[in-house]
């Protein structure tokens, strides 16, 4: 499809005996907001590290606006407009908030001044206005992972990775960073986030795809997904399905 | 913008007392803790800003010595013709060095190791090619004047060093407001972080390490128009690497003052050591060693950091106030 930003097909990478990915092919399309869920260990920020090239898959291509870059250097991606975050975050703890933000704003503004301000107008889109001159290792982790988002945001990405930005909040912390992560999408970048607030991927993704064992077992809008049995499967164990399912019946009856 | 206007400060004080001043012990005080000081800004800039912790730093200062020394015995170049060389060269050793441990990704340890590697390769290639004078060394002949870099009194080198270690703070002072030394601060911190949004450390890397062995060069220029003679052991002895790491950690590594401020105390410290044990041999590296542990153990950030600490504070109190 032509309005397709990223493509990911046949990607396939293994560590040793473990198939961490396995023969995934998805396209998020731009302008979106989708979501990419799975139990733990299914793969999820493996294929991350593929897209962006972190890591270099063993078999299969990326596609980032119609050109390949598969296996292309993180940096260079961020330069065409592919920017990630980390699950575990990763601030540059010696510098202020500010700063941190600025180190992305640089990539497309070399002037430190500009980058500056870029940093503060960014951390009023994500609510860390308060914060801009605190050191980063003084934050809290919500504070962190707004840092994290940030930074990412300060690059000017047009597809933006998050890996798990909800993860380690409460739930008053989630509800506030929803609207943050919608506003982005509605500012006309194109997200796509590993999740497991569920209570995020229902509000905010309009395509989900689910990853189990390393391979895509089912797709769809939120609703489609989570009703689908494979998934429920791949979550809560083998034979579930069913036995919700008479449960359910049971009750109904 | 206000540290720049410290640094002008500083300059002109410096200046103007080595300009007023007649005590040859003061001025050579003032000659080698400046000295002492560039050694530490130029370990600084590769290693607190860009935090490759190099043990090896005397690679790029004997290479700077030798450049300086060989230039004008062998080909016959004036000396401020040759310390651009010898800045140069020393650059150069250091974008090969950093080319190799950069591209396979050597970190921490491992680095500081190869660094140390290589000063040692150099010292004993040193020792037994011909044209540094193995280990006979090289006298550079005495021929005072301006144009021959060889100052009848020692307020000329205290000029020279004081631009050279002027230009360094103005590249740190760089290194703290520009692109560059966000990026390069940025891969310190976290380096897959900094990839992430499109910082290409290698290249960050590399800049640091050519301009650090670039300053580090033109110390051992310095260092062979003041004493006019060098040996691979000074040259690429690990005296030096000690030195330069020791007054950046003392200091506050990665700040703009931390350098010059650790290069001065340990200075202060040994000529006081020195006039209670004597001449003792060496008795200053022992203080060094010392002064490392203590500070490693209890202000890890250094000197400036005591100072750092103390203006957050009072930043904080004073806000407190405000409100």
């Amino acid at each position: 499809m032509a309005n397709d930003l990223l493509q990911l097909s046949g990607l396939s990478k293994s560590f040793g005996g473990l198939k961490a990915v396995q023969n995934v092919s998805l396209a998020v399309p731009e302008g979106s907001l989708t979501a990419l869920i799975g139990p733990n260990g299914a793969g999820k920020t493996t294929l991350f590290a593929l897209m962006s090239g972190f890591v270099r898959p063993d078999a299969g291509t990326v596609r980032f606006a119609g050109q390949d870059i598969t296996a292309q250097a993180p940096h260079l991606n961020a330069r065409l407009g592919m920017t990630r975050t980390f699950q575990i975050v990763q601030p540059f703890a010696a510098q202020t908030v500010r700063e941190n933000i600025a180190v992305g704003a640089h990539l497309r503004e070399p002037n430190r001044r500009a980058a500056l301000a870029l940093a503060s107008d960014v951390a009023a889109r994500v609510g860390l206005s308060p914060q801009l001159d605190k050191p980063a290792a003084d934050l809290t982790v919500a504070g962190r992972k707004r840092l994290e988002l940030a930074r990412a945001l300060a690059t000017q990405p047009r597809l933006l990775l998050l890996d798990e930005v909800l993860a380690g909040l409460n739930p008053q912390e989630i509800a506030e960073m929803i609207p943050v992560v919608r506003g982005i999408a509605d500012g006309g970048v194109t997200v796509l986030m590993i999740e497991h607030v569920m209570q995020a991927v229902m509000n905010l993704a309009e395509h989900v795809w689910v990853l189990a064992q390393g391979q895509l077992i089912a797709e769809g809008s939120p609703g489609v997904v989570t009703s689908d049995e494979r998934v429920i499967e791949a979550y809560l164990g083998h034979g579930t399905a069913a036995r919700l399912r008479a449960a359910a019946a049971k009750e109904a009856a | 913008m206000k540290q720049l206007w410290t640094i002008g400060v500083f300059a002109a004080i410096v200046a103007a007392v080595t300009g007023v001043s007649d005590s040859g012990v003061l001025l050579n005080f003032v000659t080698m803790a400046l000295y002492a000081a560039l050694l530490a800004q130029a370990w600084n800039i590769l290693g607190g800003f860009g935090g490759q912790f190099s043990f090896g730093h005397a690679l790029f200062f004997g290479t700077g010595a030798y450049i300086q020394a060989i230039a004008q015995m062998q080909g016959g170049i004036n000396p401020w013709v040759a310390l651009p060389m010898a800045v140069a060269g020393s650059a150069l050793v250091g974008l090969f060095v950093g080319g190799l441990s950069f591209r396979y990704g050597l970190k921490g340890s491992y680095f500081a190791l190869v660094t140390l590697a290589f000063a040692e390769v150099f010292r004993i290639l040193a020792l037994s090619v011909p044209f540094t004078g193995a280990g006979v060394g090289l006298m550079l002949p005495l021929k005072e004047s301006l144009g021959n870099m060889q100052f009848g009194s020692r307020k000329g080198y205290v000029f020279l060093i004081l631009a050279l270690v002027t230009l360094a703070l103005l590249v740190s002072w760089w290194l703290k407001n520009s692109r560059f030394g966000a990026w390069l601060q940025a891969v310190r911190d976290n380096e897959d972080a900094a990839r992430a949004i499109g910082v290409n450390p290698f290249n960050v890397k590399m800049g640091a390490i050519a301009l650090s062995g670039g300053f580090m060069g033109a110390a051992g220029a310095f260092y062979v128009q003041v004493f006019q003679y060098i040996d691979p052991g000074i040259a690429y002895g690990s005296v030096t690497s000690v030195e330069a790491l020791v007054a950046a950690i003392v200091g506050g590594i990665g700040t703009v003052w931390g350098p010059v401020l650790g290069a001065l105390v340990l200075h202060i410290l040994a000529d006081i050591t020195r006039n209670l044990f004597g001449q003792l041999p060496g008795i200053n590296m022992v203080i060094y060693g010392v002064v490392l542990v203590l500070i490693v153990m209890f202000l890890p950030r250094g000197i400036a950091g005591i100072g750092q600490s103390v203006v957050a504070v009072w930043k904080r109190s004073g806000g407190r106030h405000g409100q």
